[in-house]
């Protein structure tokens, strides 16, 4: 088990970091969350030419750079951090993996190597209006003339679905209920029978979207009726990096915070010398602890091919969820007033911290999951 | 640490074992062989009873003992925190004529610090050694002394100068608990126990070369007994499992634990017995209750994921990396998983929270868990100490003011 980053990851981290407090100041991401589609292609472009990140977990064969999930937690953390406002989450955490959860190889073939060069821009659309995130509640329906297939119903929460150029959709087969009948499809962005709307959200620099789908024609992605395994596989990944994300923006509010509290003055004094500050931080502090190791635990061990990955998910997702949203309520706390307003930069986190506390599940969800599939050995 | 060491120290120590491992052996001879081959504490310095191996072998260590149920050093209570402190500071002489029967169970040991009048405020101790020319004279009254009614001897802090800022006008000592001057009555605690003792000391003397480190540096040594206390928090739950097996070894290794184990003997349950809750929960039915198994998911989470933080503390300090903030936390965390525990118990047991004793889920065992836990959050440094910790030492935030900075004989203190 690994538990601590290697030399090359910490050198890693170092430039993630770097590129990303360069490229996505607070004022950046102040000026794209008012924007519509919410990034800036050319940090985008970026992104993808100079650090190659959209390649990161593609395999080399299909076009990447094959790095495992340690590395893009890493990259995750630091987004986090920089609150950077970009369709990295939509296109490979959730597009990406879940096309080599379930593609044929000619379909990863043809995709991933545009996902990894930043080419296209993908995203994965789940979730419908019930807001749940589980395979029974998925009620879009695969209808079958033949070989085609045409979809029918109406995604919510799908993110960046109003900009992405190719949609994976999870959608069920005519008749199927359940966990039966799961199946993914892949849809281009402006597809004839496909609406999208911009949804007006908590978050602005987390774009979302309705899509509706009025007998769009659809490629079948790896086999119809056999997603079940590759959903569940997709959503573990998927909440393991988000946490990942949220230990990122956790870390920031919690080093902006105490550093606040130490030039605040009232009462003759830096507010951080009370202790009513002090160990509103130092519990702080230890949330965020936790929760990155507990993030870190499940990305290492994906990586490690653990078969505990499933749990191992479920309890980062409600430990970085609980951790984040504390500690941004927290923040706002200690820098009182000012803490309130607009201008200043905690609301931007916080709200993060709101939008991803629910997104994927809630916690409550993620904890009754784990015990579900709670076993020896975790 | 790579497979194939860990896999040759398995072999070696599986081949001393068989070579060696002898339940006829008398408990003291046993554990003296360990010492001499270093079996015993491999952690340690191979100078003094060890084999210089990393922490992290210790499991892998011990699975190998398990296997043939071979006995152990005797490693529970203060006898390990005297350990630690006598290899960083003691002199050749303290090494030598102590750590060997630390390590066999000959002599017990224990904490000489808490008073009535100072507890958190460690450096506001007022029991003073004076030196008449030939030994040092020790007067003064402990408090909360765990085991000093079993103890040979004592990690003593007292002031030997009272005209310098507190913390420079301690020193450490050795102190014989079996001689005339020290008097140790018991003290029972909210859970039935008498663990911890109220220790007077009279005109007891301890001759110089007891004195660990140097006159006025007591506060320094002190911390490093601290800090393996703190590290620690929760090595004390891995008391020796009772084998059940026949033979002598093992009748005397059952004896040592009724006795000078006996006041440890509810430590694993001031820690919240975690390990009790999945099987207490499925045996009453409670498991099938949603917000029970919320609460049983946030303990499980809380507590796996103090177990990784401190498992990233020692994979940083393996890989010679500086110790980030996961290292600070281990106590706080333990005392959360605790207090949670004891939450997550009473809401399985239900009404059978109300019954203690044979009445009592498991005879007793829960309820004692119930009762147990408030220790945790203040034996060893208060959560709120803890707390003013992280804040200064790893968030760097600013001290309080002071009110005792002065030389010591001018600081107001409780009057005892
Ligand atoms: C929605 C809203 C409406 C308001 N309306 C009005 C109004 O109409 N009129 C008006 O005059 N003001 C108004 N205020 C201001 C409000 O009263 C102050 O924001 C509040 O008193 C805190 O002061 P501060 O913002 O300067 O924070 P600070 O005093 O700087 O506090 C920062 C942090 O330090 C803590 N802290 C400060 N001193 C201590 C201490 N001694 N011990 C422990 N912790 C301490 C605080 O609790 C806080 O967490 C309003 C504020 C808000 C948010
Ligand atoms: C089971 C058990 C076993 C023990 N064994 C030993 C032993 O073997 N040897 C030994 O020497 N001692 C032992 N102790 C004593 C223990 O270390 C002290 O009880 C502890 O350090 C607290 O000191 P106190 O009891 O004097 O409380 P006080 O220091 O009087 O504290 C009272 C309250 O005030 C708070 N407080 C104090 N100072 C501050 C501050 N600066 N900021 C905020 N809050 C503060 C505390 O957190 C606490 O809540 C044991 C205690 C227990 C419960």
């Amino acid at each position: 088990m690994q538990f601590a980053f290697t030399e090359e990851q910490h050198q890693f981290k170092d430039v993630v970091k770097r590129f990303l407090r360069e490229k996505s100041p607070t004022t950046e991401v102040r000026r794209l969350m008012e924007t519509d589609d919410g990034f800036d292609p050319v940090v985008w472009k970026q992104l993808s030419d100079e650090l190659a990140l959209p390649s990161l977990i593609v395999p080399e064969n299909y076009g990447g750079a094959g790095f495992g999930f340690v590395e893009l937690s890493i990259v995750m953390e630091e987004m986090g951090h920089s609150l950077l406002c970009a369709p990295y989450f939509s296109s490979v955490v959730l597009a990406a993996n879940a096309i080599l959860n379930v593609g044929t190889e000619k379909q990863k073939l043809d995709l991933l190597p545009q996902i990894a060069s930043g080419s296209i821009r993908a995203t994965l659309a789940v979730t419908e209006s019930s807001g749940r995130w589980n395979a029974a509640a998925v009620e879009l329906v695969a209808e079958t003339d033949g070989d085609e297939f045409t979809l029918q119903g109406e995604k919510c929460f799908v993110v960046d679905g109003h900009t992405a150029g190719k949609i994976v959709v999870v959608a069920r087969l005519e008749g199927s209920e359940g966990d039966d009948g799961i199946s993914f499809f892949v849809v281009d962005g402006d597809a004839p029978g496909l609406t999208k709307s911009l949804l007006k959200t908590v978050d602005p620099t987390r774009k979302l979207a309705r899509l509706e789908f009025n007998s769009v024609q659809a490629e079948p992605l790896g086999e119809p009726g056999a997603g079940m395994g590759a959903l569940t596989k997709t959503l573990d990944q998927a909440a393991i990096a988000l946490s990942n994300e949220m230990i990122g923006g956790a870390q920031y509010l919690m080093d902006s915070t105490v550093e606040y509290s130490k030039v605040r003055m009232q009462f003759g004094r830096v507010i951080g010398s009370f202790q009513a500050i002090k160990h509103r931080c130092a519990d702080m502090l230890l949330l965020l602890e936790l929760a990155k190791s507990a993030a870190y635990r499940a990305a290492a061990a994906l990586d490690e091919g653990d078969e505990s990955v499933p749990v191992l998910a479920n309890m980062a997702k409600s430990a970085a969820s609980d951790a984040y949203i504390q500690i941004a309520a927290d923040s706002i706390q200690i820098h009182g007033g000012i803490g309130f307003t607009w201008d200043q930069d905690t609301h931007l986190w916080f709200k993060r911290a709101k939008s991803s506390e629910v997104f994927l599940g809630d916690p409550a969800y993620h904890r009754e999951l784990m015990m579900q599939r709670w076993g020896e050995g975790i | 640490m790579s497979n194939l060491t860990v896999n040759a120290v398995k072999e070696e120590v599986r081949a001393w074992l068989q070579e060696n491992w002898d339940a006829g052996l008398s408990l003291v001879e046993w554990r003296n062989k360990l010492a001499d081959s270093g079996w015993g504490v491999p952690d340690w310095p191979g100078q003094w009873y060890g084999r210089d191996l990393p922490v992290a072998m210790l499991p892998e260590i011990e699975e190998e003992f398990a296997e043939v149920n071979a006995v152990g050093v005797a490693r529970s209570g203060i006898r390990m925190l005297a350990a630690a402190t006598i290899l960083e500071h003691g002199n050749d002489l303290h090494k030598k004529e102590f750590l060997r029967r630390i390590l066999t169970g000959e002599d017990t040991w224990c904490q000489l610090f808490s008073e009535p009048g100072s507890g958190s405020d460690l450096a506001g101790a007022t029991t003073r050694a004076d030196f008449d020319g030939e030994n040092w004279i020790v007067n003064g009254q402990k408090l909360w002394t765990t085991s000093a009614h079993h103890a040979d001897y004592g990690l003593l802090l007292a002031r030997t100068d009272w005209d310098v800022p507190k913390h420079q006008g301690l020193t450490y000592f050795i102190l014989d608990m079996t001689q005339p001057g020290v008097d140790v009555h018991q003290v029972k605690q909210m859970n039935g126990h008498a663990s911890f003792n109220q220790v007077f000391i009279t005109d007891a003397t301890v001759a110089p070369q007891y004195r660990v480190d140097e006159e006025g540096a007591g506060w320094r040594v002190a911390m490093t007994t601290l800090a393996h206390e703190r590290r620690n928090a929760d090595g004390m739950n891995r008391l020796n499992r009772d084998s059940g097996l026949p033979g002598a070894i093992y009748e005397e290794e059952r004896k040592e634990v009724a006795t000078v184990m006996e006041p440890y003997k509810w430590y694993p349950q001031r820690a919240g017995r975690v390990d009790l809750v999945m099987q207490r929960a499925k045996q009453t039915g409670r498991i099938e209750n949603a917000s029970v198994r919320q609460e049983i998911a946030k303990l499980l989470i809380m507590s796996k994921s103090a177990e990784w933080t401190a498992r990233r503390a020692r994979a940083a300090q393996e890989l010679g990396m500086p110790q980030g903030p996961e290292g600070s936390l281990g106590k706080l965390a333990a005392s959360n998983v605790a207090k949670q525990a004891s939450g997550v118990h009473t809401l399985i047991s239900g009404a059978d929270a109300l019954l203690t004793g044979s009445d009592g889920a498991m005879d007793g065992l829960i309820a004692e868990v119930l009762v147990s836990v408030p220790a945790v959050s203040i034996a060893g440094g208060t959560d709120e100490i803890q707390r003013n910790i992280i804040a200064e030492r790893v968030l760097g935030m600013e001290k309080e003011p002071r009110f005792d900075s002065g030389p010591f004989k001018d600081v107001p203190r409780n009057v005892v």
